[in-house]
Order: C-alpha cells, then sequence, then structure tokens
C-alpha cells in the first residue's frame, strides 16, 4: 500500500470551443516513500499534464476528476490555503526546459531562497544564504554561483539550479518532468547522476516523467507506459524495458537500442504512424491505427489494464495470444 | 556527491566576479553616454540647416505691409548676421551655442535662453504631470486587465483606452471646456475655460499655487486621458506575453500566493518593455502640446514653436528644436541605463 502518493481513476480534460479533449484517462498510479517510478510516452500522450494535477497547476480550463491523494490527502479538493502550503514543501517539481522556468530576471540564488522563506518564515536571510550555498554545493555547484543570473549558465547548470531549488525545502515526493529533455547527452547523464544520486542519499520519492525510455529503465524502480491519456502497461523497470508486453511498450524499448546487440543493429525499428489526437481519439484501443498485432477486436472496446503477476499489469488484449 | 569547494577560492572567485560586473555596467554606460554625445552632435548641425532651408525671408516678413528701404532691411539682415555666408552663419552659431547663447528671437527682440526658459515652467506642468499620471494608471489598468484577461475589468478598460486614444486630443479639451468650463444642463461650469492663473493671482503664495492647479486641472484630465491607452495597452500585452512563460509555473508550484506571483515575478519581466515607453515619453514633455497648449491657451514650449516657424524666428526654432531633441536623447540615455539595471540580460 503507498501512502506517499496515490492516484485513483484521475482523469483530465481540457474544455475547449471545439469541445472536450480528455487528455488524461482514468488513471491509476501509486508511489512509495524514496521509490522512484517512471512514467515514458510519446510527446501529447498526457504524461506531463497528468504530472500537474500533483499539485494541481493545471491550467484553469481543465477539469479534473479522480483523486489524488498526497499522503493520504485529496489535492484536488483541498482548499487554496492548505494546498499552498503542500506545495515546494511537501511535493516539488523539476520542470521541463530549465531554460525558460527561471526567472530571468533574478539571481538563481534569491529563487532558491524564496521557497525557504515562503514556507519558513523564521528563516533569517543568513540561514537561507548558508542553505543556498549548501544546496548548490550538493549538485555539484560552487556556492558563489548563486549571485549569477540564469543568462549566465548553462543549460545544464540551469537544470542542476532547477535541482537545487526542489530540494530546498526537503520534500517527501518531487515530480521532475522532462529533466534533461534539453540537454546533450553528456550533460543529460551527469544531471541524471546528481539527481538520483541525492533521491536516494535523501530517501525521496520520485516521479520522473521521460519519452526516453532507456533514462527511465537505469533510474526507475517501476514504470508506467502512457498512450492516448491512459497506462497501457505499468510494472518493474527491467521487465517493462527488457521484456514488454504491450505492443506500443515494446515499440518504445525497440527504440531505444542497447549498445552490443547485433539484432537491433541490424533491424533498426521505429513505429509508423503518430500519437492520437486526443480531440479524435480511435474507438476500442487507441493504439489499434499503429499496432502491429491489431485484430477486428481490438476497436470494439477500450482494454482494461489486466494483471500479469509480479505486480506488472498491460492493457491490450492480444499479451498471451498466438 | 558533495563537490568540496574551498571557501577562500570561492570568496574569491566571487570577488572577481563582482568586479567583472562593475566593470562590464561601467562600460555599458560609457558606451551609451558617447552614443548619446554624438546623437546630440549630429542634432546640433541638423538644426542649423534645417530652418535655412524654410521658405521666407524673416526681414520680409516682419516689415509686411509696410514701407521699409533696402537700408532698412540691410541694417536688420547686420544685426542678426544674416547678411554673412551661410558657412560664417553656421561657424557663429556653433560658437555662441556651445557657449549657451541661443542668439535673439527677431520677433520678442529677448534672448531665446530667457523666452525658453520663460515657456519651459506652463509645459514641465501640464505636459509633465499628465505623463506621469497616465504612466501610473495606465500600468495599473495594464497590470489589472492582463491578469484577468477577458474578464470584466479587462474588457471595460481596454475598451475605454481604445476609445480614448483614437480621439483627438484637443476635441476631448473641447468637450471637456464645454461641459466643465463653460457648464452643461445641470453641471456648473467651475473651471476656467484657459490660460495658467487669473488676472488678481498673486505668485509664490498658497493662493496663487491653487489658482494654478485650478486652471490646469482640465488641460492635466484631458492630456492624461489622451496619453492613458500608450501605457495601459503596453503594460498588458507585455503581461500577457509573460503568462504562458514557465518560470510563473515554478513560482506556483512553489507555493506562492497569486498576487505575489503576478508582483514578484511577471510584472518584473512585464515592465521592462514598458519602462522604455514611459522614460522616451517623458523626453517628449519639453516638447510641449501644441493641441492641448492652444486649445487651453497655455503659454508653453509647444506654441512658441508654432509662433516661431511664421516670422520664421530662426533663432527660436533651434532653441526651441535643440530643447525638444536634447530631451528625448537625455530620455533615451536614462531608458538605457535603467534598462540596464533593470534586465540583468542586457549589460553582460
Amino acid at each position: 500500500m503507498s501512502d506517499l502518493l496515490r492516484m485513483r481513476d484521475v482523469s483530465l480534460t481540457y474544455r475547449s470551443e471545439g469541445g472536450d479533449v480528455p487528455a488524461v484517462r482514468n488513471v491509476d498510479l501509486d508511489l512509495d516513500r524514496g521509490e522512484i517510478v517512471g512514467i515514458a510516452g510519446e510527446s501529447g500522450c498526457g504524461k506531463s499534464t497528468l504530472a500537474s494535477t500533483i499539485l494541481r497547476l493545471q491550467p484553469p480550463t481543465a477539469r479534473v476528476t479522480g483523486e489524488v491523494l498526497f499522503e493520504g490527502q485529496d489535492v484536488l479538493t483541498m482548499s487554496w490555503g492548505h494546498l499552498r502550503a503542500l506545495r515546494w514543501a511537501g511535493a516539488s517539481m523539476v520542470f521541463q526546459g530549465a531554460l525558460h522556468s527561471l526567472n530571468p530576471v533574478q539571481r538563481v540564488g534569491d529563487q532558491i531562497a524564496e521557497p525557504i522563506h515562503l514556507h519558513d518564515p523564521e528563516t533569517s536571510d543568513k540561514q537561507a544564504h548558508l542553505r543556498v550555498g549548501e544546496l548548490l554545493e550538493q549538485v555539484g555547484l560552487p556556492a558563489a554561483r548563486a549571485r549569477a543570473y540564469p543568462h549566465q549558465l548553462s543549460g545544464g547548470q540551469k537544470q542542476r539550479i532547477m535541482i537545487a531549488m526542489a530540494l530546498a525545502c526537503r520534500p517527501r515526493l518531487i515530480v521532475a518532468d522532462e529533466p534533461t529533455t534539453a540537454l546533450d547527452v553528456m550533460v543529460q547523464a551527469q544531471v541524471l547522476h546528481v539527481l538520483s544520486g541525492l533521491v536516494h542519499e535523501l530517501g525521496v520519492g520520485m516521479l520522473m516523467i521521460s519519452h526516453d525510455l532507456s533514462v527511465l529503465a537505469d533510474l526507475c524502480d517501476r514504470i508506467v507506459v502512457m498512450y492516448g491519456g491512459r497506462v497501457v502497461e505499468q510494472g518493474p523497470s527491467k521487465l517493462v524495458f527488457g521484456e514488454a508486453l504491450h505492443p506500443y511498450a515494446e515499440a518504445l524499448s525497440a527504440a531505444f537500442p542497447r549498445v552490443g546487440d547485433p539484432a537491433a543493429r541490424y533491424a533498426p525499428s521505429g513505429l509508423p504512424g503518430d500519437p492520437p489526437d486526443p480531440a479524435a481519439l480511435p474507438p476500442g484501443c487507441s493504439f489499434a491505427p499503429r499496432c502491429p498485432r491489431v485484430i477486428d477486436d481490438c476497436t470494439r472496446a477500450v482494454p482494461e489494464l489486466r494483471s500479469f503477476g509480479g505486480d506488472r499489469q498491460a492493457s491490450c488484449i492480444r499479451v498471451g495470444q498466438p | 556527491m558533495t563537490l568540496a569547494t574551498n571557501p577562500s577560492v570561492a570568496e574569491a572567485a566571487e570577488e572577481v566576479e563582482t568586479s567583472r560586473r562593475h566593470r562590464s555596467y561601467g562600460r555599458y554606460v560609457l558606451g551609451k553616454v558617447l552614443g548619446s554625445l554624438a546623437s546630440l552632435a549630429f542634432v546640433l548641425v541638423v538644426n542649423f540647416f534645417l530652418f535655412r532651408v524654410l521658405p521666407g525671408d524673416p526681414a520680409r516678413n516682419l516689415s509686411r505691409g509696410r514701407f521699409v528701404s533696402k537700408g532698412q532691411l540691410a541694417a536688420f539682415n547686420k544685426t542678426y548676421g544674416l547678411d554673412q555666408s551661410v558657412p560664417q552663419q553656421f561657424l557663429t552659431y556653433l560658437n555662441n551655442t556651445l557657449h549657451g547663447d541661443l542668439g535673439i528671437s527677431i520677433k520678442y527682440r529677448v534672448p531665446v535662453s530667457q523666452l525658453i526658459l520663460d515657456r519651459l515652467w506652463p509645459t514641465l506642468l501640464l505636459v509633465g504631470t499628465s505623463t506621469i499620471l497616465a504612466a501610473i494608471i495606465g500600468v495599473w489598468l495594464g497590470i489589472r486587465g492582463a491578469w484577468k484577461r477577458g474578464g470584466a475589468f479587462d474588457k471595460a478598460s481596454t475598451g475605454t483606452s481604445l476609445t480614448l486614444y483614437s480621439m483627438p486630443e484637443w476635441w476631448l479639451g473641447l468637450l471637456l471646456i464645454a461641459v466643465f468650463a463653460v457648464g452643461w444642463g445641470p453641471i456648473p461650469g467651475i473651471f476656467p475655460t484657459g490660460g495658467l492663473h487669473s488676472v488678481d493671482a498673486q505668485p509664490g503664495t498658497l493662493s496663487g499655487v491653487l489658482d494654478t492647479a485650478w486652471h490646469l486641472t482640465l488641460p492635466v484630465i484631458t492630456l492624461t486621458l489622451a496619453y492613458l491607452a500608450d501605457y495601459s495597452l503596453i503594460m498588458r500585452s507585455s503581461l500577457l506575453d509573460e503568462l504562458g512563460e514557465d518560470y510563473l509555473t515554478t513560482a506556483r508550484a512553489k507555493g506562492l500566493r497569486d498576487i505575489v506571483v503576478r508582483n514578484r515575478h511577471a510584472v518584473p519581466n512585464a515592465l521592462l518593455p514598458t519602462t522604455t515607453v514611459i522614460a522616451l515619453s517623458i523626453g517628449f514633455v519639453v516638447s510641449g502640446a501644441i493641441t492641448i497648449e492652444t486649445v487651453f491657451s497655455i503659454p508653453g514650449l509647444g506654441l512658441l514653436g508654432v509662433d516661431a516657424l511664421e516670422t520664421p524666428d530662426f533663432w527660436v526654432l533651434q532653441g526651441t528644436f535643440m530643447v525638444a531633441s536634447a530631451g528625448v536623447i537625455a530620455a533615451n540615455l536614462v531608458a538605457n541605463l535603467l534598462y540596464g539595471l533593470l534586465d540583468p540580460r542586457v549589460r553582460t
């Protein structure tokens, strides 16, 4: 039983003039204290949208149903005062594209200190200053960088600032939304190393969102694969990456070939077609139009998420069939 | 995980960085000041030739309708140095201007610098007050409207701004005179129709100051309303540009109140373009407001310039033009320096 984060039947619908757009549909997700869970999927599959509901950061035009329980309390229905107290102190975020997630006209040190002062008004400037220096050194930056403005830092440094900022109030949960997407491969490895090291060291729970299944497989305990706003497969990360059940998860993991695997080298695999438009979802299984194993039954009803033992679930009627 | 840094090394690095930052802002300031001086020199040259190509002969225009001998015309031209060759006149002009001598007005026969100083105060009071009021109210309207975009306040303020913006300011002024100075229906005309003070006012006393304020009420309201949209619309659109920015989501995720997210994060970034517009329009204060000065009979710099065009009164034209240009150039410099202070990205 997970006690940190429990999402039950969460759906998010954007209301627009052209009609309702379901971006997330009936998602269940659990996360334990100190556990790292990855959410994988293509752009537009609803993974960032799902993450935004954890701190109720979804845009005002969105309607959310279901339950998002953080330490047993429903984030979606709690009072604004309660929610503000929970934000950053209980759960913080490392946003995608640190390029724009920092205020361009404030020193990064002040931006890191801001939530410290906010959630503990007793903190003196001196204490906050020391804490900022400590946080910066934790992410491998000299404390003097606190005086820098965002434009004076590289992409990797900015992402480290975001991580330091996320740790500022010692949260129990960190939601990392594509934390390394804008970075080159070497810097990406450094940032991930810093992030996972700190999460293990501090025992923080983390929800990590990425389109890169190989990154998630390295870092996470469990992986949730999303497609068309729904969970299509979830399970221990090694199994989801190595022996996926759902054809989409399989295609996703085949898109990141393992080094030294001759089969992957000679049979480069890609998935034809585009992810579905949430405003015009196909009937039945959303993946059916792109699925190599599709049969007529796939388009009749939305497949249920079924258990396959060992904490594995997949929503595909073809699993187990020849 | 922790990267050990020698504190003294870190401090030294910080010091070096701080001094580099000061130096880079110093260099930025120096560059902008030199640029402004170059513009000023350019204006000084253009200023002379611009008015020499105007049609009309000052001596003939002043003596229009009267009999004057050739000798008298020649004497007039000699007094004002108009008999010299143009290059010679130019050199005299340069020399005098650099010594602060703007020449003698042909029409009024007093030093131009004196004339400009007399006219400067009414213009500063009228246009300066209106610009500052319009900027403050406009920025406030823009912020409130943009933050709740599409709301009742936004619709009302944008609609009003646009209506006032498209209204000719002299017409608005006439309307206000008709209603509040002359009186209309049950509304009594309590304000004066024009001028800067009453005939019996004693300058320098409290009653004199109040009298001037009473005379300036309608013209200041007119100009404030006319200028309002300049600030409210630009503030609104630059804040709207910021609304979708990711750093605002970061600020919200931190648990800040909506009003703090707005005032501490969104507004400082959105104020950058508005600051430039405000600083530049303050530069135009010394150019005067010709139409409103005319409608409300306020003896300001705008009227002085228009009068001087008729003669043509070269020295007054040159003087008012010089003051107006210097105002704009100075305001431009202030805008640049301010921008460098407000936006760390500009100075590095």
